[in-house]
């Protein structure tokens, strides 16, 4: 297990750096500089020669590549061209917010959707189950910018009963409640799509368990519904279901972006939107590498799980 | 039978091997080795039929794959009638190709299921032979009727016919090309009881008819039995012993062969009660093969050299009659 | 339709006129069309045909056990006086893996790969016996040993992929005796082994039956099988018994046509080699499309115009004790051929 896991960082190291190559390069391709949001438009070119300077921006891409690679190595993500902060310190600000929305979202949409996909799949092929399905496929549908600004309609605006956005009520403290109350509808817009995607898993999963010859031999044994389906059944269904959850958190840190710009929600996915108008490339580049490990560790975390809920794997 | 004694081999094995490697570690190195097939020699002879018989693991379809060349040896030779296929290259494989044919245990996924039956049966005439449509077709048909098919079957798909036809189609398909030497792989296991014999007693008479040569492997005693001329008992990817289908079944000197005599439920409840030895214990992993004799672990009559050197295959007494045993039984054993 | 089997006072289960129906895409079929056979207690009874005999789904519907588009339309399944076939599911479960054990072909999928060997031996003693997980386990490694597994001890702690399929059935073995059950019924369960792993099975499966008194319905496609294990032999073809007898009659003085060529068709091994196999023309008839009459008659060498219209009964030959039986035209009440 442990010599797998080195092989798989092993692995993984290149990988990383192939992400960030093709990420600095895609930046740099798009067209404009971002000198040209820090100057005024009368600005002459020796001015934006010396702020392109200034930001190191005159040097060949590769050059700067590989500049940005040598101060990642010493643990630096550079500083951020837009208020000069360092961009470790600008993730690290925003990264707690984020992840509480995510780790929310995440949670609930599984306390929700592996119950309903067993209730469904106990059920297959009645009204109940198709309602599910349906419901289920809605919800994998519709965007979360939709989503998001139609909860804001209905239940911040006409209803009242959440705040439109932010984390907390500014010059109201934030309190527990106040923080809860924050986090509902971003926490659904989120959950709404992994959700209805398990539902959907769980579902298939375990109507397929429920075919295998060992629940036949459950069944023979005299054991009641409930332990053939909760102890025979779940427990090889969740192992299919443990290899979805990596592609889950990378859906995820899409969906945050989009959901925190709704919401203001004052995260990495704020922190993205804003540094992409500005053109900050350090920023951007940061935030690109912070989404690939944690997209990268997702997945490693996936094959332990599997490893744990599977006693047939043995990673060698 | 007599007859092919005199003729030269038209198939040599000899000490064939098939390894495959068991990779570990941090950058995947290879750590050892499954020894599918582990040194295995045999000769087939003009116009008999040559059994391989044994449990699963032993090896017996890695050998047949190799013969035909669906898989490389690692090590050894196939001499096809003088010609080693081991190492030939794959341009003239593809000429003796036509020569060698296989057939599987599967007939339903060994057919494809999008391509009627005849032009299944004309395809591989159109590409070899460089016959036109019409021609192979009609050779098709013509096939059909010698397996016993009717010429409706021409224009059915395979899902359309049941187990023991498909397998019909599947032998008329190897004898398109009109090989020398066909290699059966299972070829009833898959069917009903009903109609194993069919099957069998269609080999047989198509043996006769075209002058075919076979492999036929199985771990049915029975079908081993009732087609083979001589016999090769594999165990582990080794041969234990060779013979005769007579002296196997009448005098085993290998003492797997006789267990696994013992061990074939004969249809006949009054030999139910007969003596016979039940070897406990389950096959080793080929991965980890046992030290000296293969078979030790599980022989009833293992001394200490058997579990220190490998025995040699060696002449058993009998028209070749081969044991690889470092106590083979006594003559008139069994 | 089908006469009542005898009752005597050892019968342990009596099916008589069972009829399973499934509805499938194409239509419904009938797998089991008027199946009737008994078991007494201590006995084991062979119930042998080629795919699609309906031997297995027989099986499954006196368990109870007939997947979702299955049921029992027809018939009894008598069992210490209560009629399983009409029982509601909660009693049934208490049946099942108690009274009524059951062992499957495929010893690599039966058992359940996330469960412990010990876990999944103890849940049927604790639900059926009430036994605590303590004493659970402890019978649990007395039975593995029983069945001849090494390091029972260790083993009752493993997951089921450290064994292997000679193992596996060994263990569902121990599963299947872990509540004494009074019938056995074990699915081909060798089918899927080695042929020495297959006798060691069917030796120690003689053995236990012997030991323990437990009466057995043996499914098998194996002839041979049959002869090493039966007391009694049902043959089955296209959803129907259409010969039983003891086991000893059968292979000496088969009835029925396809019994008789069935014997003729498979190879034997202890006898020299020369005679020509005869196999049986034709193939297994569909559920979808069976023939009128007969089942057997397309494939048949006696067959006679009265084989295409009429279906013979299951009757009894000789002086009408039910030692034989037999599903055929051929033969009137004596057992003597009526016209050839």
């Amino acid at each position: 297990m442990v010599t797998y896991l080195i092989r798989r960082i092993l692995i993984g190291i290149p990988v990383l750096l192939g992400v960030t190559l093709i990420n600095f390069l895609i930046i740099n391709l798009a067209p404009g500089s971002p000198a040209d949001l820090y100057l005024s438009p009368t600005a002459t070119p020796e001015d934006v020669a010396r702020t392109e300077t200034a930001l190191g921006l005159d040097k060949p891409v590769f050059v700067q590549y590989l500049n940005w690679l040598t101060q990642l190595l010493h643990g630096n993500l550079g500083v951020s061209f837009q208020n000069r902060e360092p961009v470790t310190q600008l993730i690290a600000d925003r990264i707690g917010p984020t992840l509480l929305l995510m780790g929310t979202s995440l949670v609930i949409a599984y306390l929700v959707a592996i119950p309903i996909g067993i209730f469904a799949a106990r059920r297959r092929n009645t009204a109940a189950d198709y309602g599910v399905v349906g419901a289920s496929f809605l919800g994998i549908s519709v965007p979360h910018f939709f989503l998001g600004l139609a909860m804001i309609y209905v239940f911040a605006l006409t209803l009242g009963w959440f705040p439109t956005g932010g984390m907390v009520t500014l010059g109201r403290g934030g309190g527990f409640a106040d923080r809860v109350s924050h986090l509902v509808l971003p926490v659904v817009v989120l959950a709404t799509g992994v959700a209805a995607g398990m539902v959907r898993y769980v579902r298939s999963s375990m109507i397929d368990a429920f075919g295998q010859d060992y629940i036949r031999t459950a069944k023979a044994k005299g054991l009641g519904a409930s332990v053939i389906t909760n102890k025979h059944a779940l427990r090889n269904a969740l192992i299919p279901v443990v290899t979805v959850i990596g592609i889950d958190l990378s859906a995820l840190i899409g969906g945050a972006i989009v959901t925190e710009q709704i919401f203001q929600w004052p995260g990495i996915g704020l922190l993205t939107i804003q540094s992409i108008g500005a053109r900050d490339y350090a920023v951007l580049m940061g935030i690109n590498l912070i989404a690939a490990i944690a997209v990268f560790a997702a997945n490693l975390l996936t094959d332990i799980a599997y490893a744990v809920v599977d006693p047939r794997v043995a990673y060698a | 039978m007599t007859a092919v004694e005199d003729a030269s081999p038209l198939l040599q094995v000899r000490d064939l091997r098939r390894y495959y490697p068991i990779r570990k570690g941090v950058i995947a190195r290879t750590v050892g080795h499954v020894r599918a097939v582990d040194g295995v020699s045999f000769d087939v002879y003009p116009g008999e039929t040559v059994g391989i018989v044994g449990e699963s693991g032993c090896g017996k379809s890695t050998t047949g794959r190799a013969v035909v060349r669906l898989e490389p040896p690692t090590s050894g030779s196939v001499l096809f009638d003088g010609t080693d296929i081991a190492t030939l290259s794959t341009a003239r494989m593809r000429r003796l190709r036509t020569e060698l044919q296989m057939v599987f245990q599967d007939p339903y996924s060994s057919l494809n299921p999008q391509i009627r039956i005849g032009d299944l049966l004309a395809e591989p005439l159109v590409a070899h032979k460089r016959l036109d449509r019409a021609g192979a077709r009609a050779k098709a048909a013509e096939m059909l009727a010698t397996v016993g098919l009717p010429q409706l079957s021409l224009d059915r798909y395979p899902h359309e016919l049941s187990g023991g036809m498909r397998q019909r189609v599947g032998i008329a398909r190897a004898l398109m090309l009109e090989p020398r030497l066909i290699v059966c792989d299972e070829p009833v296991s898959a069917l009903d009881v009903s109609i194993q014999a069919q099957v069998l007693n269609l080999l047989k008479d198509l043996q006769g008819e075209f002058g075919l040569t076979y492999v036929f492997i199985s771990h049915g005693l029975g079908a081993i039995k009732y087609i083979s001329d001589r016999i090769v008992v594999m165990y582990l990817g080794k041969v234990m012993e060779t013979a005769t289908t007579a002296e196997i079944f009448a005098r085993p000197r290998h003492p797997y062969t006789e267990i696994l005599l013992d061990a074939y439920p004969e249809p006949d409840p009054r030999l139910r009660d007969r003596e016979r030895i039940i070897v406990e214990g389950d096959v080793p992993s080929p991965a980890n093969p046992p030290p000296g004799c293969v078979f030790h672990t599980r022989c009833p009559y293992a001394q200490d050299i058997c579990r220190t050197e490998a025995p040699p295959l060696n002449a058993a007494g009998g028209a070749r009659h081969q044991v690889a045993c470092h106590f083979p039984l006594a003559q008139e054993a069994s | 339709m089908s006469v009542t089997p005898p009752v005597t006072a050892s019968t342990l289960l009596r099916v008589d006129g069972l009829r399973t129906e499934f509805t499938t895409d194409q239509g419904p079929i009938t797998p089991v069309d008027g199946v009737g056979f008994t078991v007494a207690a201590g006995e084991t009874l062979c119930l042998v045909g080629e795919s699609g005999s309906g031997k297995s789904v027989s099986a499954l519907s006196i368990m109870g056990l007939l997947a979702g588009n299955g049921r029992i339309t027809e018939g009894s399944v008598m069992f210490e006086g209560q009629d399983l076939a009409g029982l509601p599911e909660p009693e049934l479960r208490r049946i099942r893996g108690h009274a009524i054990a059951m062992i499957f072909q495929e010893p690599m999928t039966s058992l359940n790969p996330v469960l412990t060997i010990g876990d999944q031996l103890a849940e049927t003693m604790i639900l059926h016996l009430g036994l605590t997980k303590a004493e659970a386990r402890q019978r649990a490694i007395e039975l593995l040993e029983k069945v001849g597994i090494p390091r029972a001890g260790a083993v009752v702690d493993d997951h089921p992929h450290r064994l292997s399929g000679g193992m596996r059935q060994r263990v569902m073995i121990a599963m299947a005796l872990s509540c004494r059950p009074k019938l056995i019924i074990a699915d081909e369960p060798t089918t899927a082994l080695d042929v020495t792993i297959q006798a060691q099975i069917l030796r120690l499966m003689r053995e236990l039956s012997a030991e323990t008194g437990t009466a057995t319905i043996f499914i098998t496609h194996d002839l041979g099988v049959v002869a090493e294990m039966a007391d009694r032999v049902a043959v089955m073809y296209a959803g129907q018994v259409v010969e039983e007898t003891d086991v000893y009659t059968l292979f000496d003085q088969p009835k029925h046509p396809y019994t008789v060529a069935l014997l003729r068709s498979i190879p034997h091994i202890t006898t020299p080699a020369g005679d020509r196999l005869t196999p049986i023309s034709g193939s297994v008839p569909s559920l979808l499309h069976l023939p009128t009459g007969c089942r057997f008659r397309e494939r048949c060498p006696h067959a006679m115009d009265r084989c295409t219209t009429e279906l013979p009964a299951l009757r009894p030959l000789g002086e009408g004790e039910g030692t034989h039986s037999v599903r055929c035209w051929l033969y009137d009440e004596t057992g003597t051929a009526v016209s050839v």
